[in-house]
């Protein structure tokens, strides 16, 4: 392959070097990352606007990272590559759970009363219900196969499989024939629509949205039950941004994302307004993580 | 008879038992719906990819290139230097552990202490690959011919017996093997994007899983495209140039912040019930217990039945597929559309077959056995293809099926076992991504602890991983013991 490869493998150990000796202090940029509940494309462009807009009311750099799961953005906030985040129900009791004084800001309007909704492909001929109406699941669900959306997503496996549980008194691998991860909302949608699975469970406003953009035949695939509200997404901020970044730091971001209102902003989470949260709002979502065997 | 022939055959019958045992046992169950839509969609995709809506593809390919070419040549440096040491061995088992850790779990290993970082994509990728190259290079040398090095004056030093009698011998090998290597380490690059590295894979999967099918093919495309024209572009006299370039556009340097370093090693992967002041012997043992029933053993027993399934699969497919490419069968176009196809099979990812597969069979196992299948199937076959073309047949040799089964297969029948064994603990290192995918391997397992943030679990699947793969290597390699099958020296994959 190389001719040169001793030349090369010398740059390469100069750099190794060269990147150990570390870069001088620099000027503090707030890091911050987000996945949001329903298309994750094109992250860079529509946080890149929210990153201008904290920047312009913080009055320092920001800078947003776009992250693949949660439990990568989780272990971001740990390691402080980021120093906030938006986070989803059960990431966000594990982040606040793994930085100690680390703690919830702000969360969508939406988020105290989020839901989840199961779905069936028509073939199960499990009736269509839309309402929330506090009885238990349909008849006919058990034995039937069923995928959750990922694995670390509060209303596409946390809640479903939390609701399964209380109602079922079984796993969800004794209730089904087959139980799997789709990895994503609309992989959930994809997959109980063609029929590879029977039942599926996830976001409700997944669901609002695709069937919006007509992406849903609403005659293979329906929604037959949802869940009671809990709470979902959330902002948390580290606990040492006061010291890094100035007194009463935490305070000012919690206040500019609570005074945004630009629409395209607010669009890229997609939420209409942000509301202040704490971290006991989201105690139900941490023992019901805990009650799975997910957290300690 | 005790012949060559019927130790083949033997082995041939071993897999094809084994194989159909672990078919037997793995759910196969076929539960087809109505997938015509999301194919009808998936199909459209391709038909139009949209190359703009994406503003990251140039830094994704840059990523992409740049860790494939760091960690291709600091894992052909360390893997060389390995080499040297081959027959301790310390270093071979050193060598056959590094390299039994798939690339996506070396990756999550290091996100949690150098962070999502260029320094994780390089040493994601370097030190899987310093135990591969540790380990071909050290075959090589094995296998080099002793004569020059007998034939020196008596008295010569060590090191000048290496330079100038030994390596010489090995260096062209070498050259090309780490040539190929850099097309794997594009895809494993690529394929790191699946944990948040910047790379294509960062995009790819996001656009499949989410159903953005039009530009998920772009990024698909794009990727094909960077393997394809590899020959035109890595040309030897221009690597350190492109090593140049990597290290410009993204130097290898660590998020490591305060702390996090030590934290990983005394406290992240301590099993759980240990970080309590006052543990207890019997709350580690239920920990272990817990671990090894629920996890472990149903993980391991998934994988095996897997991976050996899919080795039968991929033994059949790269049987049927050689030809397509094989200079002894077609003419030049229908080898050239014979080789586009071989690069589709092993550049289109797992992940993506998979799910067409879930699609069309329902989520059996089937789905994970077939997209494994043909992935490796397309790699064997390409290189049994390759290898055949060196065969000279007699100008009046038979043509079509009879060329195949009596003049051009059994030429090429110890290679080709050759190669499917040696690919047997690849396969069973990939399967880590169909658990990923979901697929109830250890990978699964692996992937829900990462997910979980228990590293302490990780840690102890992964090592369970490690020895399932060291026994099927230690297998593979008594079966082409057995069969005295040496592989010839360039064509290991």
């Amino acid at each position: 392959m190389i001719q040169r490869l001793p030349a090369a493998l010398a740059a390469l150990c100069v750099s190794f070097l060269l990147s150990a000796c570390g870069t001088p202090e620099q000027k503090p940029v707030l890091v911050f990352s987000a996945i949001p509940d329903q298309d994750e494309a094109h992250l860079m462009q529509r946080f890149g606007k929210v990153a201008n807009y904290l920047s312009e009311k913080l009055d320092i750099d920001v800078r947003y990272v776009p992250v693949k799961s949660y439990s990568a953005a989780v272990t971001a906030f740990r390691n402080n590559e980021v120093q906030l985040a938006w986070f989803g129900g059960f990431s966000g009791v594990q982040a606040t759970q793994l930085v100690p004084g680390s703690y919830a800001i702000a969360q969508g309007v939406e988020d105290p009363q989020y839901l989840s909704y199961f779905i069936a492909h028509h073939s199960s001929g499990i009736p269509y219900n839309n309402t929330v109406t506090g009885d238990g699941f349909p008849d006919g669900m058990e034995g039937r196969s069923f995928t959750f959306g990922s694995k670390s997503s509060t209303s596409g496996r946390l809640m479903p499989e939390f609701f399964l549980r209380e109602q079922f008194g079984r796993s969800p691998e004794d209730i089904f024939s087959r139980v799997g991860f789709s990895g994503d909302h609309s992989a959930t949608i994809a997959l109980v629509q063609s029929g590879a699975y029977e039942l599926g469970a996830l976001s409700y406003k997944v669901w609002l949205r695709e069937v919006a953009e007509g992406k849903v035949d609403l005659n293979k695939v329906n929604v037959v039950w949802v869940t009671p509200p809990y709470p979902d997404y959330h902002w948390v901020i580290r606990g040492d941004v006061d010291q890094r970044f100035g007194a009463g730091f935490a305070d000012r971001v919690q206040q500019a994302l609570l005074d945004l209102n630009d629409r395209e902003i607010l669009d890229a989470f997609p939420r209409e307004s942000f509301i202040p949260a704490t971290n006991e709002d989201f105690l139900p979502v941490l023992e019901t993580a805990r009650s799975l065997g997910l957290m300690d | 008879m005790n012949t060559t022939a019927a130790r083949f055959r033997r082995t041939t019958l071993l897999i094809a038992l084994i194989g159909f045992a672990a078919l037997w046992l793995a759910d196969t169950r076929i539960t087809t719906g109505d997938p015509g839509l999301e194919l009808q969609r998936i199909a459209s995709g391709f038909l139009a990819p949209d190359f703009f809506a994406s503003d990251q593809l140039i830094p994704a390919i840059g990523y992409t290139l740049a860790f494939a070419l760091q960690g291709v040549a600091v894992g052909f440096g360390c893997g060389f230097l390995l080499a040297l040491f081959w027959r301790w061995r310390l270093v071979r088992g050193f060598s056959a552990v590094i390299r039994a850790v798939h690339e996506l779990f070396w990756g999550l290993l290091f996100l949690q202490v150098a962070g999502l970082s260029t320094l994780t994509g390089l040493l994601a990728i370097a030190i899987p690959y310093s135990g591969i190259f540790a380990k071909v290079f050290g075959e090589f040398f094995e296998e080099a011919d002793r004569a020059p090095a007998h034939a020196s004056p008596i008295g010569s030093d060590a090191f000048s017996l290496f330079w100038y009698a030994r390596l010489p011998l090995v260096w062209q090998h070498m050259k090309t093997y780490g040539a190929y290597r850099v097309e794997c380490g594009i895809r494993a690059s690529a394929i790191l994007g699946f944990i948040g590295l910047p790379t294509l894979g960062f995009h790819l999967e996001t656009a499949f899983r989410q159903g953005d099918y039009n530009e998920g093919a772009a990024f698909l495309y794009l990727l094909m495209l960077l393997v394809l024209s590899l020959r035109f572009w890595l040309k030897p006299m221009l690597m350190p140039v492109w090593l140049i370039a990597a290290l410009v556009w993204a130097p290898p340097r660590g998020n490591v912040t305060e702390g996090s370093l030590s934290r990983f090693l005394t406290q992240d992967i301590i099993p759980a019930p240990m970080r309590q002041a006052d543990w207890q012997w019997h709350q580690l043992g239920d920990w272990s217990s817990m671990l090894l029933h629920e996890q472990i053993l149903p993980g391991l027993t998934q994988t095996l039945v897997l991976g050996t399934a899919a080795l039968l699969v991929t033994g059949v497919l790269s049987l049927m597929l050689f030809p397509l490419i094989s200079r002894q069968f077609g003419h030049p176009l229908s080898r050239s559309a014979g080789n586009g196809l071989l690069v589709i099979l092993r550049t289109l990812p797992e992940f993506l077959l998979a799910f067409i597969f879930v699609l069309l069979m329902g989520p059996s196992m089937l789905p994970g056995i077939l997209a494994l299948s043909l992935h490796t199937g397309a790699i064997v076959a390409h290189l049994c293809g390759r290898f055949t073309d060196t065969l000279q047949l007699r100008s009046d040799a038979s043509h079509g099926l009879n060329r195949y089964a009596f003049e051009v297969l059994p030429r090429i029948y110890p290679n080709f076992l050759a190669l499917l064994l040696y690919r047997w603990e690849i396969i069973m290192r990939e399967t880590a991504i169909l658990g990923i995918l979901g697929i109830g391997t250890l990978g699964f397992y692996v992937d829900s602890a990462f997910s979980e943030l228990r590293i302490d679990r990780a840690l102890v699947l992964i090592a369970a991983g490690v020895i399932l793969n060291l026994l099927v290597d230690a297998f593979s390699r008594t079966l082409r013991r057995h069969l005295r099958l040496r592989h010839s020296l360039s064509d290991l994959g």
